[in-house]
This record gives structure tokens, C-alpha cells and sequence, in this order.
């Protein structure tokens, strides 16, 4: 389980994490930001992201923080 | 003739075309690139060849190539790759071969800016490279002048086989006016029976300009001296504005000079009557005129984008018989016509 | 079993909280962070000195929070080597582009490689001058448009691309070589461990290394920043084959013990 948050103001709206993620977990935002850029939004409304990075990986802007799920009890 | 509406780096672009330039060898640099990019366009239509060098230093030794085989060949660039084509420029006036060079000057020094600038004078006048030698340097106002400046560089270059600057700046550079390509009746232009074309019938043609023997090359240095002189005796080109009547004269070349035609709009209207010497030709810079005009005037305001650079020739030329003040912006910024009205207002309460 | 969400990936320490300039989908982003990351888990931030070139990236040194140069256009190869000179302990790096690499500067490449210099070159090709408007670069591919060969880059006219990786894989300084791209997320994973490379290669004294990125060009190339990603894959990777082209065969750990 992991979630993304993507800062608003550092994105462009270039669109390579929203072709990057491997579950479609992120969208054009329908509102431009201050600098004037459709920026990407994270929409993973059934919590589905594993936390995979990709998209933090491959955004240019370092736009992107992720989060993953860390499982304290150890595995049997 | 119909105008056509271009940027004044398209414009200079369009004129050495015209002027039967079919060479250019060029690297990028802001604020100039529009003319490697029209040429890279043009060149083909007309059979020419655009080449884009590796570097300015390999662009300059092309066109001491090019020159040198009898052709029109023409580079451009901006303060930094100016600096890197001094030594080919030295070269290529050694060698006593026609081109011409065009600087669209920006914000120095080092990187410096890409916004205009007139910081790159002293390099263009007094020397810039090694040795004894000058190029003729050629500074427009306007993009027309541009254009005819342009056309009539190419005739001097070849007339006195030797280097001749075209000196703009990057406002010059980026606007856009529109200008018309005159047909200019052929001049007389000796033959290049120098260059190097394959020796073919007649004795071989060597380019050099290694002369280990001290009397040899002062003998080769008074050959370039000549022609200088020459220069110094025929080329000077200068406009004197509204000077017959002024108590103060600006001196200003290329779009200061530009910018201060509507400062002398605006003192005239507040009653001061204020005129104006532009060199044109920087190089062989009109002492004379200015020697002249201060006969009658016996206060100059240059206005450069600079620290103060053509202040030097021009104190040089009123030798002492009038005062010279010098106002200037430098990195990139322009000076309004506003900043022009008020120091020459300023100057004239502290003169009286 | 608990559910804690921890952070897995951030902003490197050596990376500023400023917003980069670089056009949008633009690969000197992805590089200059993967330059960050590096630098950071290596642990050598306070003492590398980085050089940035004329082009795109001459903001660099906006970027990065370490002691940077500015060089004058192609010549960062040569004052990265008067520092290291004068402070061989420091972990020094240029960061160039086409214009800056594979055309003014090609003496001072061939010569900061021939001379094995202790440094480490990444070198973006983009296949175009991006900065100064989208002029032709040495690494423009063959019928590739720019603003100087508008009609596409013809053999004719003006030659082949300059593969800069193989060119200074030939020279017995030249100690760790590699091209990699930005282009996808798996490209990217393994560019930063070629980069890594590079710097291991520095540190340990083994002569000069250099890293090819290979990066998409939106802006100049006239495409959307998905597009340009394809174009890398589609056209440029055939003409500069992805790998290591020189590697010690012993003294990098790849990421694991050697």
C-alpha cells in the first residue's frame, strides 16, 4: 500500500508520470497552477498504489514524494 | 521596391546575400542566431553554402579559408565567440583577405548577458587581436543603415582586402523594421588574382603571415599601414544632427544614438538646443568632425552601453577644447530616452 | 500487523528546494536529481565541485548545493582539471551538453580523457543546441530538423553524428565509459547506476570516467514530452547504442561488494 503526493507548484504538467504509472493512478488536473500548467493529480480514490516510484523516478521536477507501507511485524 | 518586415539579425542576413555573399561559416550564440539560421535557409536558394563550425575559432579559419580561395564569405557572432575569433581576425588582416564579421553585442563581461550591450568597442577598434592591424567597423542605427552598411562592407572589405566589422547590439538584433533591399550599382572591384584557386597557368599563391626576417615584416606591416591610412582618408562615415545651431552635443552611435534622437526631440521642446555626432564608421573614427564641432560647441554628452569606451576617441578628437561628460548603462540595460534628457539637462546646470 | 507509511522517495539533500528552469519533460531534470542522489549516498557532498557548462543546464550550479564553476563554452573539461590539480582529495565533475562536449569543446574532451584525469564527465545528448533556440548540434541524427539544417541534417552537407562515448573509449585514459538514457523509469534506474559508476571510478583513482546521457529534447525537438521519450527510444537509441563501453574489470561495486 503507498501513496503519492505531488507538489503542485514544482509540476508542469509534462504528463510523464501519468504515462509512467503502471496502475493509472494519475490525471491532468482540470485547474491550472500558478505557473500557468495543467499539473498532474493524484486520483487513487481505491487505494490501489503500491508505492512503486515510478512516477517520482521519472518526473523531471522532483514533483513527486512517495509513500509505502511499511510492515512492521516480520515475516514468517 | 517593396519593404519587407524583418529582425535586424535577418535583415544584415538578407543584405550580405544580396551583396553576392554566398559563405557563411557561424556558430550559435545568443542574440545573434537568427542570422546562422536565415543563412542556413537562404544560402541553398542561391547555390551558396551555410556551414555551421564546430566552434568560432574553427568558424574564423573557415572564412580565412574561404577568403582566402576569392570568395564573399561572411561570419556573425556575439561578444564571447568575437573573443574567440580574435586571433583568426589578426590572421586573416595578416594575410590581407576581405570579409566581413558581424558583432550583435551583448551584456559583458564573460558570459555576461544576452541583452544589448556596446561593451565590445575597444575590442573592435583598437585592435582586439594581436599585431598591428586594423578592421574597418561599421556602426548602423537603424535597420535600413544595417541593410546598406551591410551591402557597402563587402565592397570595402574586398576594396582594401581587409576585415570589416559590422557593430550592432542585440536590440538592433531582435527588432524588427521594415527595410528595403537596394540594387547597388557594381563598383569597381579589383580582381583576386591572389587567391588560391589551383595554379593553374601561373605561379603559385601562398598565403602566409610568418615573416621570420624582421625587415620583411616591417615591410608587410607598413603594406597593412598603408591601407590603413588609406581608410583613415576615404571611409570615414559620420552624421552630424542638429548640430549647426547646439550648445551641447551628444555622441552616440548605433541605438544609443538611436534612442537619443528622441532625447533631442524632447530637450529641443524644453528650449535647449542639443545636437548630435554619430560616427558611423567607428573605425576610422571622425576626429575631424568632432574637432570641428567643438569649435562652436563647447559641451559633449557621450551616451554608450558601456563604461565609457567611445568617450576615449571623442576626447580624443575635441583635444581638449570643450568639456566631455560621459553617461552610460552597462550589463544589458538600455538607456531611455528620459535618462538621455536629464543628464543632458544636469550637465548643462553644472557647466552654467 | 501495523500499516505505516514511510517515505521511499524525496527531494536528495543536495538537491535545492528551488523549481528548475528545465523545460517541461525536459531530461536535464531527471539527470541533474540522479547527479543529486549520487552525490548524496556516496556521502561526498562537501567535497565535490562540480563545473556547468554553456547551455541548458549553465543554472546548475542553482541547483546543486555544492562549490560550482561556471565555465566558458566547452571548456569546463579544462578548468575542472586546474581544480583537481590544486585539490586532487575533492570529487570533481563536468556536466556538458552537445555544444559543450561533442563541438567547441572536443579538444579539452579527448585531451581531459587522454590525460586520465580523476574526473567524472555526464554528458546530455539531446541530439540539438537547446538553449540557445534548437540549432543543429555535432549529435543531430542524420535528416533530424532543426533551426540550421531546416531542409533535415544531410550526409552530404555536414557528416555523420559524433558518437562521443565510443570516440573517447578509445583512449587509454579513459577508464569507465557508458551511455545510458532518461527516457522510461527503467532507463533512468540504470543511468543513476552508471553515474554511480563514474564517481566510484573518480574516488578510487582509476583515471577518467564518463557517462552519455542520452535525454529527451521537447521543446526544440517540437513535441509533447511523452513524444520525445518515444523519439529517444525510436531513433536515437539505434544510432547510440545503450552500455558500458570501458569499465575496470575489477574496483566498482555496482552497488553490491566487490
Amino acid at each position: 500500500m503507498g501513496k503519492i503526493v505531488i507538489d503542485e507548484n514544482l509540476c508542469k504538467g509534462c504528463t510523464l508520470c501519468i504515462n509512467a504509472c503502471p496502475l493509472h493512478l494519475i490525471r491532468t488536473a482540470q485547474r491550472i497552477n500558478a505557473k500557468g500548467y495543467y499539473s498532474a493529480e493524484f486520483a487513487d480514490k481505491e487505494g490501489r498504489c503500491t508505492g512503486c516510484t515510478l512516477c517520482a523516478i521519472t518526473c523531471p521536477d522532483v514533483a513527486i514524494e512517495v509513500y509505502r507501507e511499511k510492515k512492521t511485524e516480520a515475516k514468517k | 521596391m517593396e519593404k519587407k518586415f524583418m529582425t535586424g539579425n535577418e535583415a544584415i542576413a538578407e543584405a550580405a546575400i544580396q551583396a553576392g555573399c554566398r559563405y557563411f561559416f557561424g556558430y550559435p550564440i545568443t542574440p545573434q542566431n537568427e542570422i546562422p539560421e536565415y543563412m542556413s535557409k537562404r544560402l541553398p536558394e542561391v547555390r551558396g553554402v551555410y556551414l555551421q563550425a564546430e566552434s568560432e575559432v574553427a568558424a574564423i579559419n573557415m572564412i580565412f579559408g574561404a577568403a582566402g580561395a576569392g570568395a564573399r564569405v561572411m561570419t556573425s557572432s556575439s561578444g564571447p565567440g568575437i573573443s574567440l575569433m580574435q586571433e583568426g581576425i589578426s590572421f586573416i588582416a595578416a594575410a590581407q583577405l576581405p570579409c566581413v564579421i558581424v558583432n550583435i553585442m551583448r551584456g559583458g563581461p564573460g558570459l555576461g548577458g544576452i541583452q544589448p550591450s556596446q561593451s565590445d568597442y575597444f575590442q573592435a577598434t583598437k585592435g582586439g587581436g594581436h599585431g598591428d592591424y586594423h578592421m574597418l567597423v561599421l556602426a548602423p542605427h537603424t535597420l535600413q543603415e544595417a541593410v546598406s552598411l551591410t551591402m557597402e562592407a563587402f565592397d570595402l572589405a574586398d576594396k582594401y582586402r581587409n576585415p570589416v566589422m559590422i557593430l550592432g547590439d542585440g536590440c538592433m538584433g531582435q527588432m524588427m523594421e521594415p527595410v528595403e533591399f537596394k540594387k547597388t550599382p557594381p563598383t569597381n572591384i579589383p580582381t583576386k588574382d591572389w587567391a588560391l584557386t589551383g595554379a593553374k597557368g601561373r605561379a603559385p599563391n601562398v598565403l602566409k603571415t610568418l615573416y621570420l626576417d624582421p625587415v620583411a615584416l616591417e615591410k608587410k606591416n607598413l603594406e597593412i599601414n598603408r591601407k590603413i591610412q588609406e581608410m583613415i582618408t576615404n571611409e570615414v562615415h559620420v552624421e552630424t544632427y542638429q548640430t549647426d545651431d547646439a550648445e551641447v552635443a551628444i555622441a552616440a552611435y548605433g541605438t544609443v544614438a538611436r534612442i537619443a534622437k528622441t532625447a533631442i526631440k524632447v530637450l529641443r521642446e524644453k528650449g535647449l538646443k542639443v545636437g548630435m555626432v554619430r560616427p558611423i564608421s567607428v573605425f576610422p573614427f571622425p576626429y575631424e568632425t568632432f574637432e570641428k564641432i567643438a569649435n562652436k560647441v563647447d559641451k559633449f554628452l557621450v551616451v554608450e552601453m558601456s563604461f565609457g569606451q567611445m568617450v576615449e576617441d571623442v576626447k580624443l578628437g575635441v583635444c581638449g577644447k570643450a568639456r566631455v561628460e560621459f553617461y552610460g548603462r552597462v550589463g544589458g540595460m538600455i538607456p531611455s530616452y528620459e535618462e538621455i534628457v536629464n543628464e543632458t539637462v544636469k550637465f548643462v546646470k553644472e557647466a552654467n | 500487523m501495523q500499516r505505516e507509511l514511510s517515505k521511499v522517495f524525496s527531494k536528495p539533500r543536495t538537491l535545492r528546494p528551488v523549481a528548475m528552469h528545465y523545460c517541461p519533460g525536459c531530461g536535464h531534470g531527471i539527470t541533474t536529481r540522479l547527479l543529486a542522489e549520487t552525490i548524496d549516498e556516496i556521502g561526498v557532498r562537501e567535497k565535490t565541485v562540480g563545473v556547468a557548462p554553456v547551455g541548458c543546464s549553465v543554472l546548475l550550479h542553482d541547483y546543486l548545493d555544492i562549490d560550482m564553476y561556471e565555465a566558458a563554452h566547452g571548456r569546463a573539461p579544462a578548468v575542472a582539471t586546474g581544480c583537481k590539480r590544486v585539490h586532487p582529495e575533492l570529487v570533481v565533475f563536468t556536466y556538458q551538453g552537445d555544444g559543450d562536449f561533442a563541438s567547441i569543446g572536443t579538444a579539452e574532451a579527448v585531451h581531459i580523457a587522454a590525460r586520465g584525469e580523476k574526473i567524472t564527465t555526464v554528458f546530455i545528448n539531446n541530439a540539438i543546441y537547446g538553449m540557445t533556440g534548437g540549432q543543429m548540434a555535432p549529435t543531430t541524427l542524420i535528416g533530424q530538423k532543426t533551426t540550421t539544417s531546416p531542409f533535415g541534417r544531410s550526409v552530404e552537407q555536414t557528416g555523420f553524428p559524433i558518437r562521443m562515448a565510443e570516440l573517447l573509449a578509445t583512449l587509454d585514459g579513459a577508464v569507465y565509459i557508458a551511455r545510458v538514457s532518461v527516457h522510461s523509469p527503467k532507463n533512468i534506474i540504470q543511468a543513476k547506476k552508471a553515474i554511480k559508476k563514474a564517481f566510484e571510478t573518480q574516488i578510487k583513482g582509476l583515471g577518467y570516467s564518463m557517462v552519455e546521457v542520452l535525454s529527451q529534447c521537447p521543446t526544440a525537438w517540437g513535441m509533447t514530452p511523452i513524444e520525445s521519450t518515444k523519439w529517444v527510444e525510436e531513433k536515437m537509441i539505434s544510432y547510440y547504442p545503450l552500455g558500458e563501453f570501458k569499465a575496470p574489470k575489477r574496483g566498482l561495486t555496482n552497488g553490491k561488494e566487490d
